[in-house]
């Protein structure tokens, strides 16, 4: 079946291809443009090249088994992701979460954040020829990463934010390694505002390029930094306030105009005030429950397994380095105390009954997370925008229907009609301020 | 039940006091079942002021196979001014299921109800290029229906001609 703009296409003007296989094109999709000259006359996109079925796959994975799968959905900032999930688990299963894990949470996610525009805005730059500043992004992610590595023990899919809590408690050394990212992300910013915001190539394929009214964006369901560029006031943090965004004090950066460069502009800003989040939250958070670093006294586990054969097990035990963090003293911190949603600490699956028991009916086929009947929509913000779940449940260990409201797709659906007679040279930072995450989009 | 939402559903109650099925909460989330003929009357209604509900958030489909009419079309809307939202529900039968477009509408329904036509196999009444979002044309079946098996293969494309 031909595509309508080959249908539509007139007889004088050209056929151009930009993807699937483009460096501009991030990879996965593929805009057919008709062009008379330079000037773009009609315009189609094909996608699905990422396509991996993630919401059939969920319907064949328990609600603990999924988890993996929201990491690879928007994999710039998989962390997010993972909010997202499991905070609509908690709402469908009502559980509390501890305030430590809470602001663990938010430290995460805003950390998450300033990766996903840090790599929006690299990219787009680089398309734009300012190779400087995708290399000072990605210099300052790493910086980021090196926090997220240290807790969360990877770097990019990180399954790191569980149902009823966090896997682990924070590094006993992340105050420093925050600090350093704080500082060595500050400087960045400073160094890219210099290069970018008066630099005249940039701005010449920025400014007034693909400008997006107000109304262009409601109607086609915008959200995040992109809606704002708009000068809409809408943020899911300030709107619908989730984890302790409320005792926190932010701003939301609003644009004017709605073309390339306010994108930019917001995004920039936008991680001005996710850097001050996480520095409230260094300050606001409360103390571990257990101050002890990885808790190098206590019986082997080996020894402690062959005790447990006759007698139970008293006093602590030493886990593997592998789980550092989620020993069971720090549960009390940092995941939620209600029984069938958690996992039991490793301790007590290894030295007792119940422990093993417990285990078992978390793990076991048809046990496990079952959440009531019924149906439940959620979203956080995520990078790029409103980043929702809907679920469906049946009252089994599995999700009839997961659906994902990916905030790209949404955004992405309207560069057809916004790049419609503009030139080609302005698809690429048109497209690059997007920010199109191909595992969100294609899903 | 927040303030604002009761009087939402109160006036469409009283606009449409036929097509109105079902009102329900569930885990704080307000419901609105409607009559699967009225849809188009109804967001209308719902975008226009005072309810202003200006930003479809999300489109999709569930299927309840093995239910007397098997498909549920599931509208999220957002209020920018009042900052509400509301889920709107119909029910499609499983033979030809069919339902109105809201290209019309809102714009963002072009894709989201191609994305819902290309994994469930609904028709959109009116919508300007009905065609597969992710799969390519010639992909059989419909993969998000629950009697699509997980690992079913497709047979393979013919090469394409030289023109």
């Amino acid at each position: 079946m031909t595509f309508r703009v080959q249908e539509e296409a007139r007889k004088e003007s050209l056929l151009v291809n930009m993807g699937p296989s483009h460096p501009a094109m991030h990879g996965t999709t593929r805009i057919m443009l008709e062009l008379d000259g330079e000037k773009i006359i009609n315009c189609e996109l094909e996608m699905g090249y990422l396509h991996r079925g993630f919401e059939k796959i969920c319907e064949h994975k328990t609600y603990f088994n999924l988890l993996p799968y929201t990491d690879r959905l928007n994999y710039v900032s998989p962390l997010i992701n993972n909010c997202g999930y499991v905070m609509t688990m908690e709402k469908m299963l009502g559980i509390e979460v501890p305030e430590r894990a809470q602001y663990i949470r938010v430290i995460m996610c805003e950390l998450s954040r300033i990766c996903d525009h840090l790599t929006a805005l690299a990219a787009m730059a680089m398309e734009c020829g300012a190779f400087t500043v995708f290399l000072y992004k990605m210099k300052a992610r790493e910086f980021i990463w090196d926090v997220m590595e240290q807790t969360t023990g990877v770097r990019m899919t990180t399954s790191y934010i569980r149902i009823g809590g966090v896997r682990a408690d924070l590094h006993p050394n992340w105050r420093e390694t925050t600090k350093i990212a704080i500082d060595e992300t500050r400087k960045v910013l400073k160094d890219i505002s210099g290069l970018l915001d008066k630099n005249k190539i940039f701005l010449n394929r920025t400014r007034d390029v693909a400008v997006v009214s107000p109304e262009l964006a409601i109607s086609y369901g915008w959200t995040g930094p992109c809606l704002r560029s708009t000068g809409i006031y809408y943020d899911v943090r300030k709107a619908h306030p989730y984890l302790v965004y409320d005792k926190l004090d932010f701003e939301v950066p609003l644009g004017e105009r709605g073309d390339n460069f306010d994108r930019y502009m917001v995004r920039m800003k936008e991680m001005e005030q996710s850097l001050r989040i996480v520095e409230q939250c260094l300050k606001k958070i409360p103390e571990p429950s257990s101050p002890s670093a990885l808790m190098a006294e206590g019986i082997e586990p080996a020894e402690a397994i062959k005790k447990s054969r006759s007698k139970r097990v008293e006093g602590k035990i030493k886990l593997s380095p592998n789980l550092e963090g989620s020993e069971k003293e720090k549960y009390k911190g940092i995941i939620s105390d209600s029984k069938g949603s958690i996992i039991p600490p490793k301790e007590d699956t290894y030295t007792n009954i119940e422990g093993l028991i417990n285990h078992f009916k978390f793990f076991m086929k048809g046990h496990g997370i079952r959440p009531p009947k019924g149906e439940v929509y959620f979203s956080v913000e995520g990078g790029s925008g409103e980043l929702g779940y809907y679920i469906v449940s049946d009252g089994t260990d599995k999700p009839y229907r997961l659906h994902l409201r990916a905030p790209c797709f949404h955004i992405v659906s309207s560069l057809e009609e916004i790049i419609r007679g503009h030139y080609v040279a302005d698809v690429i930072p048109t497209f690059g301020s997007m920010n199109m995450i191909g595992g969100e989009l294609d899903r | 039940m927040a303030m604002g939402q009761e009087k939402v559903i109160e006036d469409l109650k009283n606009k449409f006091p036929e097509k109105i099925k079902d009102v329900s909460v569930r885990f704080g989330d307000d419901i609105v079942i409607i009559d699967r003929d009225s849809l188009l009357d109804i967001v209308k209604f719902l975008k226009e002021k005072p309810h202003d509900f200006a930003m479809l958030l999300d489109l999709t489909c569930v299927d309840y196979s093995g239910q007397k009419d098997r498909f549920e079309m599931v509208y999220h809307l957002f209020s920018l001014s009042s900052n509400l939202r509301l889920r709107i529900k119909t029910r499609l039968s499983g033979k030809d299921p069919s339902i109105d477009s809201l290209t019309s509408v809102w714009k963002n329904a072009n894709w989201l109800e191609r994305e819902v036509y290309d994994m469930f196999g609904v028709r959109f009444e009116g919508h300007p290029y009905l065609r597969r979002l992710f799969m390519y044309d010639g992909f059989e079946g419909h993969p998000l229906r629950k009697d699509y098996p997980l690992r079913k293969r497709q047979p393979r494309i013919p090469m394409r001609k030289e023109e």
